[in-house]
């Protein structure tokens, strides 16, 4: 079926036929370069995505104490559980597998900060000094809170460049200032900044056992954030349920009773993102293969109109000794070329313009905002798509040409 | 060469059957110059697509060069027109995007003919025919008898027994008609049967027997129109 001459006149009719080969090839190559594209970003908007959670401690289990629900060993429901400094050196001390552990005390009341003549409202996190990687806390000047301070329940305190903004002016000295918080005054020892959310460089870090002390909260902890060593699932639940027995047990409580103690795993809450992933990649894939349907659509109908106006030459062909074989096997390997040279082409485009953005237009160190990452496609599905793009090229060729060669030569010609 | 015995053919229109051919017997010997006369309905161009194998009879046998021509596959159809038959048509039916050169080889490339023998052969051809000068042409850069005369030779390249030639001066003025008449005797003076579909006296007159067809039977008592030409 292939030999050279064929190949020539193949080749020959083409090239004649500029205004329809390039009319086709425009919809392979446009069909191809839009699948590349498509599915390289969604690829990259899930490494970027995947990226931002890898920053963000997905390692990370928080405990909130509820209210109990159930009775227990001969006590009430409706109890609320309070959590101590005793649980956060308990937990420090015998769970191997946590690696930052902080606790958090919520102050009682306004959070009214003021300085000198002016005032503002803030948001106080009495924590330990682990917190700042729990939190990701980025230290711009000064220093974060230390044991030390905790030890001696100094009255110091981070703040956020928000709070800076508000109670300074440009040029003032911010370390060594003193800010009263609830009546007391505190030292700032160090300014942050955090890109994490929208308030958080609206907080101010005093440690834990200060705020307890000048507060009266005894040893009152409102909430226990920790980190894990890696980052597997299995360690994660592992260390949940070691955390709720535990727990249970000291403050009495049944393990079973979800109210008395909320515990929020951030590695499960990233397998949920995986299942969105999923979604979302099933999403590229709904779209991709629908731009190939409608590409294949494209080429089908090109195809059928190339071959119906093609009928006399078809006619004139065959009453000049054509054998239909000769005539369905030109009009497929005209249909097949086409759709593969131009297929071709549009993938590579495709794969250029994503290395640019890749290389040119998106930074080469990933940072808090990436949202796209090393957009790219996978060789295998592109090639895949390629050839189903060239085989359905193929078919609708060979299925309006079947027909085409079936019309008696005489008819044909009076088209 | 051609034996034509008791040929029938009939179209279905619908649920009517319209016959066309009702039984047509016709010898004619190598070498003849022939035409063929009818009104528009006689049957004229259904039996000349029959002789050239374009389309099939129901009834009858048709041998050609001693060959049968009957409930032929496509491809075998196709072999046998590429060997025995060349056509000349009415409106030309060269292939638009090819040029004159390449129009003609056409042929001989369906036959197997490498490249450069079919491009030597084409040429040569195309002398014959006057056009060597205008072998780079596209149809459309020339006129209306040049491309009867690429058609011509196209259809003798492949040196085929019979030129069936349907029409082949319609779409010509008078003179060009002429011409397109002394390329046609000389054709026919090499020894090849040529049969042309014409309702034009003035080229039936040009040739050497008349065949007319009337309500898809041969009209027995036909006789050449009298012509001063006519040797």
């Amino acid at each position: 079926m292939l030999n050279w001459e064929q190949s020539r006149e193949v080749l020959d009719s083409l090239w004649r036929h500029k205004l329809r080969s390039g009319l086709t090839s425009l919809s392979v190559f446009w069909g191809m370069l839009m699948l590349v594209l498509l599915l390289g970003s969604g690829n990259g908007l899930q490494r970027g995505v995947t990226f931002q959670f890898k920053d963000d401690a997905i390692n990370s289990i928080w405990i909130y104490p509820g209210v109990t629900s159930m009775p227990y060993r001969g006590l009430p429901a409706g109890r609320s559980i309070q959590l101590t400094n005793n649980d956060y050196d308990a937990i420090r001390q015998e769970e191997s597998s946590v690696d930052r552990l902080t606790g958090r005390y919520y102050l009682q009341g306004e959070y009214s900060v003021s300085r000198g003549e002016r005032s503002s409202s803030y948001y106080i996190r009495c924590v330990h000094p682990d917190h700042q990687y729990v939190e990701n806390t980025t230290v711009v000047e000064g220093r974060y809170l230390n044991n030390f301070d905790l030890a001696r329940y100094r009255k110091v305190c981070v703040i956020g460049i928000d709070v800076v903004d508000g109670l300074y002016d440009p040029d003032e000295t911010v370390l060594g200032s003193y800010l009263k918080i609830k009546g007391v005054l505190y030292q700032v020892i160090g300014i942050f900044d955090d890109s994490g959310g929208r308030n958080e460089n609206k907080q101010i870090y005093v440690p834990v056992s200060t705020a307890q002390r000048v507060d009266n909260g005894q040893d009152q902890l409102s909430q226990l954030m920790m980190t894990t060593y890696g980052s597997d699932i299995e360690t994660s639940k592992q260390l949940e349920a070691s955390l709720r027995s535990r727990l249970s047990e000291t403050h009495r409580f049944d393990p079973a009773d979800e109210q008395a103690l909320y515990i929020s795993n951030s590695l499960e809450e990233f397998k949920r993102f995986l299942g969105l992933f999923a979604g979302i990649q099933a999403f590229i894939w709904v779209i991709g293969i629908l731009t190939l349907i409608a590409g294949i659509i494209g080429i089908s109908n090109i195809m059928l109109i190339s071959v119906t106006e093609r009928t006399r030459e078809i006619g004139v062909r065959k009453a000049l000794g054509a054998t239909n074989s000769s005539i369905v096997s030109m009009i497929m390997q005209e249909s097949i070329l086409i759709t593969a040279i131009s297929g071709y082409l549009g993938m590579m485009l495709g794969i250029g313009i994503l290395w640019v953005v890749n290389v040119y237009v998106l930074p080469t160190e990933p940072s808090a905002e990436t949202m796209f990452l090393n957009p790219g496609v996978t060789p295998g599905v592109v090639i895949g798509a390629l050839t189903i793009l060239v085989v359905s090229g193929g078919l609708s060729g060979l299925i309006p040409a079947i027909r085409a060669v079936r019309i008696a030569p005489a008819v044909a010609m009076k088209s | 060469m051609i034996h034509l015995h008791n040929i029938r053919k009939s179209y279905q229109i619908g649920t009517r059957k319209l016959e066309v051919l009702k039984g047509i017997d016709l010898q004619i010997g190598a070498g003849e110059f022939v035409a063929i006369m009818g009104s528009s309905g006689s049957g004229k161009s259904t039996l000349l697509n029959v002789l050239g194998i374009l389309d099939d009879y129901d009834d009858g046998l048709y041998e050609l060069d001693g060959v049968p021509i009957r409930n032929l596959k496509p491809d075998q159809a196709a072999r046998y027109r590429n060997a025995f038959i060349g056509f000349v048509f009415q409106s030309f039916n060269l292939l638009p995007f090819k040029n004159a050169v390449e129009n003609v080889a056409l042929p001989l490339y369906y036959k197997g003919v490498g490249r450069k023998e079919r491009n030597r052969k084409a040429l040569e051809y195309l002398g014959r025919v006057g056009l060597a000068d205008w072998a780079d042409h596209l149809p459309s850069e020339m006129s209306g008898g040049q491309n009867q005369r690429v058609a011509i030779a196209r259809a003798l390249v492949s040196q085929p027994k019979v030129i069936l030639a349907d029409e082949p001066t319609g779409a010509l003025d008078s003179q060009t008609s002429l011409e397109i008449m002394e390329l046609f005797k000389a054709v026919n003076q090499e020894g090849i049967s040529v049969l042309i579909v014409t309702h034009e006296d003035d080229v039936a007159r040009r040739t050497n027997r008349l065949i007319r067809l009337r309500d898809g039977l041969i009209d027995q008592h036909a006789t050449l129109p009298e012509s001063a030409t006519h040797a």
